[in-house]
Protein backbone atom coordinates (compact mmCIF):
# COMPACT_ATOMS: atom_id res chain seq x y z
CA UNK A 1 0.00 0.00 0.00
CA UNK A 2 2.31 2.44 1.03
CA UNK A 3 4.86 1.58 -1.91
CA UNK A 4 1.82 2.43 -4.38
CA UNK A 5 1.39 5.67 -2.68
CA UNK A 6 4.99 6.49 -3.35
CA UNK A 7 5.08 5.30 -6.82
CA UNK A 8 1.88 7.56 -7.67
CA UNK A 9 3.51 10.35 -6.10
CA UNK A 10 6.23 9.98 -8.54
CA UNK A 11 4.31 9.40 -11.50
CA UNK A 12 2.02 12.25 -10.58
CA UNK A 13 5.44 14.60 -10.12
CA UNK A 14 6.94 13.35 -13.51
CA UNK A 15 3.56 13.85 -15.03
CA UNK A 16 3.62 17.66 -13.50
CA UNK A 17 6.90 17.97 -14.87
CA UNK A 18 6.09 16.69 -18.31
CA UNK A 19 3.35 18.95 -18.39
CA UNK A 20 6.00 21.75 -18.05
CA UNK A 21 7.96 20.07 -20.82
CA UNK A 22 11.22 19.30 -18.65
CA UNK A 23 10.94 15.70 -18.05
CA UNK A 24 12.96 15.54 -21.00
CA UNK A 25 15.87 17.17 -19.42
CA UNK A 26 15.34 15.92 -16.35
CA UNK A 27 15.50 12.48 -16.51
CA UNK A 28 18.03 12.45 -18.90
CA UNK A 29 20.57 14.93 -17.54
CA UNK A 30 20.80 13.30 -14.38
CA UNK A 31 24.13 10.93 -16.17
CA UNK A 32 26.02 14.11 -17.52
CA UNK A 33 25.33 16.06 -14.38
CA UNK A 34 26.49 13.57 -11.80
CA UNK A 35 29.33 11.93 -14.18
CA UNK A 36 30.55 16.28 -14.27
CA UNK A 37 30.17 16.19 -10.50
CA UNK A 38 32.63 12.59 -9.79
CA UNK A 39 34.70 13.03 -12.37
CA UNK A 40 35.64 16.75 -11.92
CA UNK A 41 39.49 15.99 -11.59
CA UNK A 42 39.73 13.81 -14.49
CA UNK A 43 38.16 15.90 -17.03
CA UNK A 44 40.36 18.78 -15.99
CA UNK A 45 43.08 16.81 -16.28
CA UNK A 46 41.91 15.89 -20.22
CA UNK A 47 40.96 19.44 -20.55
CA UNK A 48 44.44 19.86 -19.79
CA UNK A 49 45.65 17.98 -21.77
CA UNK A 50 44.00 18.76 -24.68
CA UNK A 51 44.73 22.42 -24.71
CA UNK A 52 48.24 22.07 -23.87
CA UNK A 53 48.97 19.70 -27.12
CA UNK A 54 47.00 22.20 -29.21
CA UNK A 55 48.78 23.72 -32.27
CA UNK A 56 46.96 27.14 -31.07
CA UNK A 57 48.09 27.19 -27.61
CA UNK A 58 49.41 30.80 -27.03
CA UNK A 59 52.27 30.75 -24.51
CA UNK A 60 53.33 34.03 -25.56
CA UNK A 61 49.58 35.30 -24.35
CA UNK A 62 48.59 33.36 -21.59
CA UNK A 63 51.31 31.43 -19.37
CA UNK A 64 50.48 27.36 -18.81
CA UNK A 65 49.52 28.45 -14.51
CA UNK A 66 47.00 30.92 -15.81
CA UNK A 67 45.33 28.77 -18.12
CA UNK A 68 45.30 26.22 -16.13
CA UNK A 69 43.28 28.75 -13.02
CA UNK A 70 40.50 29.66 -15.63
CA UNK A 71 40.29 26.01 -16.80
CA UNK A 72 40.09 25.07 -13.02
CA UNK A 73 37.30 28.53 -12.24
CA UNK A 74 35.09 27.20 -15.58
CA UNK A 75 34.91 23.50 -14.30
CA UNK A 76 34.74 24.53 -10.25
CA UNK A 77 31.39 26.97 -11.20
CA UNK A 78 30.39 24.41 -13.51
CA UNK A 79 29.96 21.97 -11.05
CA UNK A 80 29.37 23.69 -8.26
CA UNK A 81 26.36 25.60 -9.50
CA UNK A 82 24.22 22.91 -10.62
CA UNK A 83 21.64 20.95 -10.06
CA UNK A 84 20.42 18.26 -11.97
CA UNK A 85 17.54 20.13 -12.77
CA UNK A 86 18.53 23.02 -15.21
CA UNK A 87 21.23 20.90 -16.84
CA UNK A 88 20.51 21.79 -20.27
CA UNK A 89 18.11 25.03 -19.78
CA UNK A 90 21.18 27.85 -19.98
CA UNK A 91 18.26 30.14 -19.49
CA UNK A 92 18.23 29.25 -15.84
CA UNK A 93 19.53 31.27 -12.79
CA UNK A 94 22.16 28.58 -11.80
CA UNK A 95 23.73 29.22 -14.87
CA UNK A 96 24.46 32.87 -14.70
CA UNK A 97 27.94 32.38 -12.80
CA UNK A 98 29.18 30.07 -15.40
CA UNK A 99 28.34 32.33 -18.10
CA UNK A 100 30.23 34.85 -16.31
CA UNK A 101 33.17 33.43 -15.98
CA UNK A 102 33.30 32.61 -19.35
CA UNK A 103 32.61 36.05 -20.61
CA UNK A 104 34.84 37.32 -18.71
CA UNK A 105 37.51 34.87 -19.77
CA UNK A 106 36.34 35.37 -23.74
CA UNK A 107 36.51 39.06 -23.34
CA UNK A 108 40.14 39.26 -21.47
CA UNK A 109 41.08 37.05 -24.32
CA UNK A 110 39.25 39.27 -27.52
CA UNK A 111 41.62 42.05 -25.15
CA UNK A 112 45.28 40.69 -25.75
CA UNK A 113 44.61 39.40 -28.88
CA UNK A 114 43.54 35.68 -29.21
CA UNK A 115 42.00 34.79 -32.36
CA UNK A 116 38.68 33.57 -32.44
CA UNK A 117 39.67 30.31 -32.91
CA UNK A 118 41.93 29.98 -30.21
CA UNK A 119 38.96 31.61 -27.57
CA UNK A 120 37.09 29.16 -29.69
CA UNK A 121 39.36 26.01 -28.95
CA UNK A 122 38.85 26.90 -24.75
CA UNK A 123 34.93 25.52 -24.85
CA UNK A 124 35.96 22.86 -27.97
CA UNK A 125 38.53 20.93 -25.81
CA UNK A 126 36.40 20.99 -22.80
CA UNK A 127 33.90 19.65 -25.01
CA UNK A 128 36.16 16.87 -25.96
CA UNK A 129 37.30 16.23 -22.46
CA UNK A 130 33.53 15.50 -21.36
CA UNK A 131 33.26 13.30 -24.44
CA UNK A 132 36.02 11.71 -23.59
CA UNK A 133 35.16 10.64 -20.34
CA UNK A 134 31.90 10.08 -20.75
CA UNK A 135 32.61 7.15 -23.33
CA UNK A 136 34.60 5.91 -20.63
CA UNK A 137 32.25 5.93 -18.11
CA UNK A 138 29.39 3.97 -20.73
CA UNK A 139 31.11 1.97 -22.35
CA UNK A 140 29.10 -0.40 -24.31
CA UNK A 141 25.56 1.30 -24.45
CA UNK A 142 25.67 3.27 -27.25
CA UNK A 143 22.34 4.45 -26.99
CA UNK A 144 22.81 5.79 -23.56
CA UNK A 145 26.15 6.80 -25.02
CA UNK A 146 24.79 9.07 -27.97
CA UNK A 147 21.87 10.58 -25.60
CA UNK A 148 24.21 12.00 -23.50
CA UNK A 149 26.98 13.30 -25.93
CA UNK A 150 23.54 15.08 -27.36
CA UNK A 151 23.25 16.47 -24.48
CA UNK A 152 26.91 17.83 -23.62
CA UNK A 153 27.30 19.02 -27.33
CA UNK A 154 23.98 20.83 -27.12
CA UNK A 155 25.34 22.68 -24.01
CA UNK A 156 29.08 22.88 -25.01
CA UNK A 157 27.50 24.24 -28.21
CA UNK A 158 25.70 26.70 -26.44
CA UNK A 159 28.57 28.23 -24.57
CA UNK A 160 30.82 28.10 -27.80
CA UNK A 161 27.65 30.40 -28.88
CA UNK A 162 28.14 32.52 -25.99
CA UNK A 163 32.18 32.62 -25.62
CA UNK A 164 31.80 33.76 -29.17
CA UNK A 165 29.77 36.57 -28.83
CA UNK A 166 31.15 37.96 -25.58
CA UNK A 167 34.33 38.03 -27.74
CA UNK A 168 33.17 39.92 -30.87
CA UNK A 169 31.72 42.15 -27.91
CA UNK A 170 35.77 42.48 -26.83
CA UNK A 171 36.23 43.37 -30.03
CA UNK A 172 33.79 45.92 -30.45
CA UNK A 173 34.65 47.36 -27.21
CA UNK A 174 38.64 47.83 -28.72
CA UNK A 175 37.11 49.39 -31.93
CA UNK A 176 34.90 51.84 -30.08
CA UNK A 177 37.72 53.19 -27.91
CA UNK A 178 39.98 53.63 -30.80
CA UNK A 179 36.88 55.69 -32.75
CA UNK A 180 37.07 57.43 -29.22
CA UNK A 181 41.02 57.80 -29.48
CA UNK A 182 40.92 59.23 -33.25
CA UNK A 183 38.02 61.71 -32.32
CA UNK A 184 40.53 63.17 -29.86
CA UNK A 185 43.90 63.00 -31.79
CA UNK A 186 42.51 64.13 -34.56
CA UNK A 187 41.69 67.72 -33.61
CA UNK A 188 44.60 69.37 -32.85
CA UNK A 189 44.31 73.27 -32.51
CA UNK A 190 48.06 74.76 -33.82
CA UNK A 191 49.48 78.27 -33.28
CA UNK A 192 51.20 79.16 -36.12
CA UNK A 193 51.97 82.43 -35.39
CA UNK A 194 51.50 84.78 -32.19
CA UNK A 195 47.84 85.45 -32.21
CA UNK A 196 47.11 83.07 -35.26
CA UNK A 197 45.49 79.67 -34.64
CA UNK A 198 44.86 77.12 -37.07
CA UNK A 199 42.92 74.02 -36.69
CA UNK A 200 43.23 71.41 -39.89
CA UNK A 201 40.19 69.06 -39.34
CA UNK A 202 40.54 65.66 -40.64
CA UNK A 203 37.51 63.24 -41.37
CA UNK A 204 33.91 63.60 -41.16
CA UNK A 205 32.56 66.51 -39.30
CA UNK A 206 29.83 65.29 -37.25
CA UNK A 207 27.97 66.73 -34.19
CA UNK A 208 29.68 64.61 -31.60
CA UNK A 209 33.10 66.18 -33.75
CA UNK A 210 32.39 69.69 -33.77
CA UNK A 211 31.81 69.58 -30.16
CA UNK A 212 35.31 68.50 -29.45
CA UNK A 213 36.55 71.35 -32.82
CA UNK A 214 34.29 73.87 -31.23
CA UNK A 215 35.91 73.26 -27.35
CA UNK A 216 39.49 72.80 -28.14
CA UNK A 217 39.44 75.92 -30.35
CA UNK A 218 37.61 78.33 -28.17
CA UNK A 219 39.67 76.97 -25.18
CA UNK A 220 42.98 77.86 -27.43
CA UNK A 221 41.71 81.52 -28.27
CA UNK A 222 41.01 82.30 -24.24
CA UNK A 223 44.68 80.59 -23.13
CA UNK A 224 46.59 82.50 -26.42
CA UNK A 225 44.31 85.27 -26.88
CA UNK A 226 44.56 84.73 -30.61
CA UNK A 227 42.48 87.06 -32.88
CA UNK A 228 42.17 84.89 -36.21
CA UNK A 229 41.79 81.06 -35.84
CA UNK A 230 42.22 79.36 -39.47
CA UNK A 231 39.72 76.27 -39.70
CA UNK A 232 41.32 74.60 -42.48
CA UNK A 233 38.94 71.35 -44.04
CA UNK A 234 41.23 70.02 -46.90
CA UNK A 235 40.47 66.40 -44.96
CA UNK A 236 37.12 66.52 -45.12
CA UNK A 237 35.67 63.96 -47.52
CA UNK A 238 32.29 65.75 -48.48
CA UNK A 239 30.99 69.33 -47.30
CA UNK A 240 27.06 68.59 -47.21
CA UNK A 241 24.92 70.71 -45.16
CA UNK A 242 24.72 69.40 -41.89
CA UNK A 243 28.54 70.07 -41.95
CA UNK A 244 28.10 73.61 -43.46
CA UNK A 245 26.04 74.01 -40.38
CA UNK A 246 28.20 73.06 -37.71
CA UNK A 247 31.30 75.20 -39.59
CA UNK A 248 28.70 78.16 -39.56
CA UNK A 249 28.41 77.71 -35.87
CA UNK A 250 31.77 76.80 -34.98
CA UNK A 251 32.63 80.43 -36.68
CA UNK A 252 29.62 82.36 -35.26
CA UNK A 253 30.68 81.25 -31.91
CA UNK A 254 34.39 82.30 -32.59
CA UNK A 255 33.16 85.16 -33.30
CA UNK A 256 31.66 85.51 -30.45
CA UNK A 257 35.01 84.89 -28.52
CA UNK A 258 35.92 88.50 -30.44
CA UNK A 259 38.15 86.49 -33.14
CA UNK A 260 37.81 86.48 -36.74
CA UNK A 261 37.55 83.04 -38.12
CA UNK A 262 38.85 81.99 -41.54
CA UNK A 263 37.48 78.45 -43.53
CA UNK A 264 40.45 77.07 -45.57
CA UNK A 265 40.92 74.31 -47.86
CA UNK A 266 38.21 74.51 -49.82
CA UNK A 267 38.48 72.32 -53.19
CA UNK A 268 37.07 72.76 -56.07
CA UNK A 269 34.66 70.03 -56.35
CA UNK A 270 33.58 70.85 -53.06
CA UNK A 271 32.57 74.39 -53.84
CA UNK A 272 30.52 73.34 -56.43
CA UNK A 273 28.40 71.22 -54.12
CA UNK A 274 28.21 73.62 -51.80
CA UNK A 275 26.79 75.55 -54.22
CA UNK A 276 24.69 73.81 -55.54
CA UNK A 277 23.43 72.81 -52.27
CA UNK A 278 22.39 76.11 -52.10
CA UNK A 279 24.21 76.78 -48.51
CA UNK A 280 25.37 80.62 -48.09
CA UNK A 281 29.17 80.84 -46.62
CA UNK A 282 29.21 84.51 -48.36
CA UNK A 283 29.30 86.34 -45.10
CA UNK A 284 32.93 83.48 -44.06
CA UNK A 285 36.14 84.32 -45.19
CA UNK A 286 37.33 81.30 -47.35
CA UNK A 287 40.02 80.74 -49.08
CA UNK A 288 41.22 77.90 -51.38
CA UNK A 289 44.68 76.80 -49.32
CA UNK A 290 45.84 77.20 -45.85
CA UNK A 291 48.79 79.48 -47.74
CA UNK A 292 46.31 81.86 -48.80
CA UNK A 293 44.54 81.89 -45.71
CA UNK A 294 47.81 82.51 -43.04
CA UNK A 295 48.70 85.62 -46.09
CA UNK A 296 45.17 87.06 -45.36
CA UNK A 297 45.85 86.78 -41.34
CA UNK A 298 48.97 88.22 -41.65
CA UNK A 299 47.67 91.14 -43.43
CA UNK A 300 44.70 92.03 -41.16
CA UNK A 301 47.54 91.58 -38.54
CA UNK A 302 49.53 94.55 -40.32
CA UNK A 303 52.41 91.64 -40.67
CA UNK A 304 54.78 91.16 -43.38
CA UNK A 305 56.76 88.74 -44.61
CA UNK A 306 59.85 89.48 -46.81
CA UNK A 307 62.96 88.01 -48.63
CA UNK A 308 66.24 89.12 -47.13
CA UNK A 309 68.08 90.56 -49.73
CA UNK A 310 71.17 92.11 -48.07
CA UNK A 311 73.26 88.98 -47.25
CA UNK A 312 76.45 89.84 -44.71
CA UNK A 313 79.57 88.54 -45.43
CA UNK B 1 11.32 48.37 -84.40
CA UNK B 2 12.21 52.48 -84.20
CA UNK B 3 9.59 52.46 -80.94
CA UNK B 4 11.35 49.52 -79.56
CA UNK B 5 14.64 50.84 -80.07
CA UNK B 6 13.38 54.11 -78.42
CA UNK B 7 12.07 52.35 -75.40
CA UNK B 8 15.00 49.87 -75.40
CA UNK B 9 17.67 53.13 -74.66
CA UNK B 10 15.50 55.02 -72.24
CA UNK B 11 14.85 51.77 -70.24
CA UNK B 12 17.06 51.83 -67.00
CA UNK B 13 18.87 48.50 -66.42
CA UNK B 14 20.04 47.66 -62.81
CA UNK B 15 23.51 46.14 -63.28
CA UNK B 16 24.57 45.53 -59.03
CA UNK B 17 22.58 45.66 -56.31
CA UNK B 18 24.13 46.54 -52.97
CA UNK B 19 21.98 46.90 -50.17
CA UNK B 20 23.05 48.63 -47.03
CA UNK B 21 21.48 48.98 -43.33
CA UNK B 22 21.56 52.41 -42.04
CA UNK B 23 20.90 52.50 -37.95
CA UNK B 24 24.02 54.22 -36.18
CA UNK B 25 25.82 57.73 -37.58
CA UNK B 26 28.85 55.62 -38.10
CA UNK B 27 27.44 54.07 -40.52
CA UNK B 28 26.86 57.11 -42.97
CA UNK B 29 30.52 57.10 -43.35
CA UNK B 30 30.81 53.38 -44.31
CA UNK B 31 28.20 53.84 -46.25
CA UNK B 32 29.52 56.87 -48.21
CA UNK B 33 32.38 55.02 -49.09
CA UNK B 34 30.87 52.42 -50.52
CA UNK B 35 28.88 54.83 -52.89
CA UNK B 36 32.18 56.19 -53.75
CA UNK B 37 33.64 52.94 -54.59
CA UNK B 38 31.09 52.08 -56.96
CA UNK B 39 31.09 55.65 -58.42
CA UNK B 40 34.90 55.34 -59.15
CA UNK B 41 34.06 51.67 -60.71
CA UNK B 42 32.52 53.34 -63.42
CA UNK B 43 34.58 55.87 -63.66
CA UNK B 44 32.57 58.98 -62.74
CA UNK B 45 34.36 62.37 -62.82
CA UNK B 46 35.81 64.13 -59.39
CA UNK B 47 32.68 66.52 -59.26
CA UNK B 48 30.32 64.12 -59.93
CA UNK B 49 31.58 62.13 -57.58
CA UNK B 50 31.91 64.81 -54.88
CA UNK B 51 28.02 65.84 -55.67
CA UNK B 52 26.41 62.30 -55.51
CA UNK B 53 28.37 61.57 -52.39
CA UNK B 54 27.39 64.74 -50.76
CA UNK B 55 23.70 64.00 -51.66
CA UNK B 56 23.65 60.65 -50.64
CA UNK B 57 25.23 61.86 -47.10
CA UNK B 58 21.87 64.77 -47.22
CA UNK B 59 19.73 61.74 -47.57
CA UNK B 60 21.47 59.39 -45.24
CA UNK B 61 21.29 61.99 -42.18
CA UNK B 62 17.67 63.17 -42.96
CA UNK B 63 16.67 59.42 -42.32
CA UNK B 64 18.61 58.92 -39.22
CA UNK B 65 17.73 62.21 -37.75
CA UNK B 66 13.99 61.77 -38.90
CA UNK B 67 13.39 57.72 -39.15
CA UNK B 68 15.86 56.59 -36.83
CA UNK B 69 17.88 54.87 -39.51
CA UNK B 70 16.56 52.62 -42.66
CA UNK B 71 17.66 50.65 -45.69
CA UNK B 72 19.61 52.13 -48.67
CA UNK B 73 20.17 50.36 -51.82
CA UNK B 74 23.17 51.13 -54.38
CA UNK B 75 22.48 50.11 -57.40
CA UNK B 76 24.88 50.52 -60.88
CA UNK B 77 22.58 51.10 -63.54
CA UNK B 78 22.91 51.39 -67.15
CA UNK B 79 20.30 53.35 -69.73
CA UNK B 80 21.84 53.00 -73.46
CA UNK B 81 25.04 54.02 -73.24
CA UNK B 82 25.36 55.92 -70.05
CA UNK B 83 26.15 54.38 -67.18
CA UNK B 84 25.30 56.00 -63.57
CA UNK B 85 24.38 55.32 -59.88
CA UNK B 86 20.61 54.71 -58.64
CA UNK B 87 20.45 55.14 -54.94
CA UNK B 88 16.92 54.08 -53.29
CA UNK B 89 16.33 55.26 -49.52
CA UNK B 90 13.40 53.39 -47.39
CA UNK B 91 12.13 54.47 -44.34
CA UNK B 92 9.60 53.73 -42.08
CA UNK B 93 9.92 57.04 -40.23
CA UNK B 94 7.01 59.55 -39.76
CA UNK B 95 6.73 60.46 -43.42
CA UNK B 96 6.37 64.11 -44.65
CA UNK B 97 2.97 65.74 -44.79
CA UNK B 98 3.56 67.98 -47.14
CA UNK B 99 6.74 67.34 -49.82
CA UNK B 100 5.97 70.56 -51.94
CA UNK B 101 6.97 72.73 -48.37
CA UNK B 102 9.65 70.13 -47.80
CA UNK B 103 11.36 70.59 -51.11
CA UNK B 104 11.89 74.49 -50.66
CA UNK B 105 15.09 76.30 -49.82
CA UNK B 106 15.27 76.80 -46.05
CA UNK B 107 12.09 74.95 -44.54
CA UNK B 108 13.37 72.26 -41.76
CA UNK B 109 11.14 71.01 -39.13
CA UNK B 110 14.83 70.22 -37.20
CA UNK B 111 16.38 72.90 -36.74
CA UNK B 112 18.84 72.33 -39.63
CA UNK B 113 19.65 74.15 -42.50
CA UNK B 114 16.53 72.75 -44.81
CA UNK B 115 18.67 72.49 -47.49
CA UNK B 116 19.14 68.58 -47.85
CA UNK B 117 16.10 67.77 -50.11
CA UNK B 118 16.25 71.08 -52.66
CA UNK B 119 19.64 71.00 -52.19
CA UNK B 120 20.00 67.05 -53.15
CA UNK B 121 17.63 67.45 -56.16
CA UNK B 122 20.16 69.72 -57.54
CA UNK B 123 22.94 67.83 -57.35
CA UNK B 124 21.52 65.04 -58.85
CA UNK B 125 20.09 64.33 -62.00
CA UNK B 126 16.97 62.20 -61.52
CA UNK B 127 14.94 63.14 -57.81
CA UNK B 128 11.95 61.20 -56.68
CA UNK B 129 10.38 61.27 -53.34
CA UNK B 130 7.07 59.20 -52.19
CA UNK B 131 6.16 59.85 -48.61
CA UNK B 132 3.10 59.16 -46.18
CA UNK B 133 2.16 60.18 -42.80
CA UNK B 134 3.31 57.72 -40.61
CA UNK B 135 4.09 54.93 -42.65
CA UNK B 136 7.74 55.92 -44.16
CA UNK B 137 9.68 57.78 -47.08
CA UNK B 138 11.61 56.46 -50.20
CA UNK B 139 13.46 58.64 -52.21
CA UNK B 140 15.13 57.13 -55.24
CA UNK B 141 18.29 59.12 -57.05
CA UNK B 142 20.18 58.94 -60.06
CA UNK B 143 23.52 60.29 -60.93
CA UNK B 144 25.08 59.76 -64.14
CA UNK B 145 28.57 59.04 -64.57
CA UNK B 146 29.03 62.35 -67.36
CA UNK B 147 25.74 64.01 -66.65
Amino acid sequence: MKTLSIFRRKTLIVKFIQDRNLAYQFTMSLNSYKLLQNKKKNILEKWMNNQLSDEGLREDLISNEELRYQSEELIDALVSNLSGESFSDLMSEEWNSVIEILSGISITRARQGFSPRETGNFVFTLKEALLNVLQEEIGEDSKLLFEESMKITRLMDNLSVITFETFIKGREEVILRQTDEITEISTPVIRVWDGILALPIIGTLDSARTQVVMENLLQEIVDTGSSIAILDISGVPAVDSLVAQHLIKTVSATRLMGAECIISGIRPEIAQTVVHLGIDLSNIITKASLASALAYAFKTMRLEVRKINSVQK
Amino acid sequence: MKSWRKTWTKMILSLSKDPVKIVREQDVILFRNRVKEMAVKIKMGLVNQTRLITAASELVRNMLRYADGGNCLIEVVSRGRDNGIRLTFTDQGPGIADIDLAMKDGYSTGKSLGLGLPGTKRLVNEFNIKSKVGEGTVVTIIKWANG
